[in-house]
């Protein structure tokens, strides 16, 4: 069996799963956020009645991070329906806006606070929630009503995705970061290339990807329709992991034999800078033939490239240099907007660099323009904006405006094409 | 809920990848479908995220919708998890979405809510059908017909999820089955 299906065997008392079965799995997280929360709640209490208890209340996460820094009035109320009903069910793992305790990307921030663990099973109300697989976990995202499923039993009717194994092998060049991995991966096998399927990365370049560049790979496998992203844990995994929670795990790994469905190979030494043009994340082109792109914003951030190594990737091109254009740099999370200060390159801290540079003032943690949002959202698109970001989806429409495009690149290429005003490829400057 | 199987009306044509940004706009999302005001509103602005080329869907005066019939292409649905873009659908008015293909989230979410069906067409009908067109989709013979000339297109079978939509959704599925209680 593959990691996959091994997890998904032992969540639902299984010896042997096979792709296509339809098992309950038990969930071992259920996360949920601002956007997602309150219609799982209501669904909750709908079905399960008025003085229902959540199945487990350790095993419940509630990150708010989409609509925090706006003047909404029904946002500002959605917060409120989930600060009630955690004092109601009386949930420990709460990390409430306005508080210290707040966080900010839930899909950052998950992993930071210690409850990604390998070999269990995580669903989420996002659909990133597949960025977790990185720590060798089965992650992946759901709606409201198979959530407030699970909020009342624990369980969830799952059909085991076939894998597909994506071997990356090769030393990364400079400048090369693993959002061009995937984005390279995208590309080739298209929006709908995974759909129903498990993205399993392998390879020495994927061992050689610190924890942080493997959730990149892992958060884009729903562009390509997958149901999870998954990487095999390793040393780097365990000492991650164990440096942020005492929860004991039982790690497993892909049989040498497992059958899997299809195996794309990668030398990644061999790749380059890429972007994806509007408006579809397969859009692929080589950043250096996208040259003569005007832009008028760059926006670096979200749980894609709003990491603490996505920052310090932008700033080593723009340490010393000037942005030409609107910078915006959104750090993920309340730790990542720490390191910022804390984290220097020859004795200059993140921040200074980038406020050196010319950048906007830079926002607190959120999801903030990544997915548009209300109107008064820092970084939204209001017209026909010239985007390249380090976030997910460019969607039209996606970051606001239905007249703004938006390229995603790594923080490499964002850095680069900040300081030019026209796409660039890193090794360029 | 469980929905007829005949639905009968005009249909909103679409093409590949509609996403779940043109299906719901992210702004919308401070709406919390299990509020009923909330959830009608989210019906109103049911594919508001299409370019403004194409024709109003919940054009109705009350926010509904004209069109009970979707059609699309490949890979339908893609992107984000919100449930809100099948729930628009369905608070809109519209019944069934018949595309070639379905993003995994979305599929799910429409079999999960019992929102609208979520049918696999045969063949490519967004190049056989305009927005408009009067059409009959049977979900029980498999069969979508034009009615301007009675031809008739096959549908693929639901297959493994028919149980959950037959039931009305994963809550009605898991009674049904005794996962939970009545």
């Amino acid at each position: 069996m593959t990691i996959t299906e091994k997890i998904l065997a032992r969540e639902s008392g299984a010896s042997i799963v096979q792709p296509g079965d339809n098992i309950w799995v038990n969930a071992g997280i259920l996360l949920t956020h601002d956007v997602c929360g309150p219609g799982t709640i209501g669904i909750f209490q709908q079905e399960f009645g008025k003085d229902a208890k959540v199945f487990d209340r350790e095993k419940i996460v509630i990150l708010p991070d989409h609509y925090i820094y706006t003047a909404d009035v029904k946002a500002h109320r959605n917060i409120d329906i989930l600060r009630a009903f955690v004092k109601e069910q009386n949930l420990p793992y709460f990390y409430d806006p306005g508080t210290p305790s707040y966080c900010g990307v839930c899909h950052v921030a998950l992993p930071e606070l210690g409850h990604v663990r390998p070999g269990e099973t995580i669903f989420g109300t996002d659909s990133h929630t597949c960025t977790h697989g990185a720590l060798g976990a089965f992650s992946s995202g759901i709606g409201n009503t198979d959530a407030g499923f699970i909020m009342g039993t624990g369980k969830l009717l799952v059909k085991v995705p076939p894998t597909l194994r994506f071997v990356l092998d090769g030393k990364m060049p400079s400048y090369l970061s693993a959002k061009d991995l995937i984005l390279h991966i995208i590309g080739d096998i298209t929006v709908d290339g995974a759909t129903y399927c498990a993205m399993e990365f392998t390879g020495s370049a994927i061992e050689a990807l610190s924890i942080e560049e493997r959730c990149t790979i892992c958060n884009m496998a729903v562009e390509a329709g997958a149901k999870n992203g998954i990487i095999a844990p390793d040393q780097k995994t365990f000492d991650y992991v164990n440096a942020r929670t005492k929860k004991p795990y039982e790690p497993l790994y892909s049989d040498r034999d497992a059958k899997i469905q299809a195996e794309y190979r990668y030398d990644v030494s061999k790749l380059e800078p890429v972007v994806a043009k509007p408006h579809l994340p397969d859009n692929k082109a080589l950043a250096r033939d996208c040259r003569d792109v005007k832009v008028t914003q760059v926006y670096i951030g979200s749980c894609t490239g709003g990491k603490l190594e996505d920052f310090i990737m932008a700033a080593q091109l723009l340490k010393g240099r000037k942005v030409a254009i609107k910078t915006l740099i959104v750090p993920a999370t309340r730790h990542v907007e720490q390191g910022l200060i804390d984290t220097k390159i020859d004795g200059q801290s993140l921040r200074a660099i980038f406020e050196a540079a010319g950048v906007e003032p830079i926002a607190p943690p959120s999801c903030a323009a990544c997915l548009g949002g209300p109107i008064d959202t820092f970084g939204r698109t209001h017209g026909n904006e010239v985007v390249v970001s380090t976030t997910n989806r460019n969607f039209i429409g996606r970051m606001g405006s239905k007249d703004s495009q938006v390229y995603l690149a790594s923080p490499y290429t964002a850095a680069a094409t900040a300081i030019k005003g026209t796409i660039t490829d890193p090794r360029d400057l | 809920m469980s929905k007829a199987k005949l639905i009968r009306g005009p249909v909103y044509v679409l093409e590949d990848n509609i996403d779940t940004d043109l299906l719901i706009p992210a702004c919308y999302l401070n709406l919390v479908p299990t509020i009923p005001e909330e959830y009608k509103k989210l019906g109103s602005y049911a594919l508001a995220g299409l370019p403004d080329s194409f024709p109003k869907f919940a054009s109705n005066p009350d926010g509904s919708t004209p069109y009970p019939i979707v059609i699309g292409g490949r890979n339908f649905g893609c992107g984000s998890s919100r449930e809100h873009a099948p729930i628009a659908l369905g608070a809109a008015g519209a019944s069934v979405v018949v595309a070639q293909s379905y993003a995994r989230i979305f599929f799910r979410n429409c079999v999960a809510t019992g929102e609208v069906f979520p049918i696999e067409s045969e063949t490519r009908l967004c190049k056989e059908f305009k927005t408009g067109d009067e059409a009959e989709v049977n979900i029980e013979a498999n069969t979508v017909t034009r009615l301007s000339d009675g031809k008739i297109f096959p549908l693929k079978p639901i297959g493994a999820v028919a149980p959950v939509i037959d039931a009305g959704g994963m809550f009605a599925y898991a009674r049904a089955i005794g996962m939970i209680k009545k």
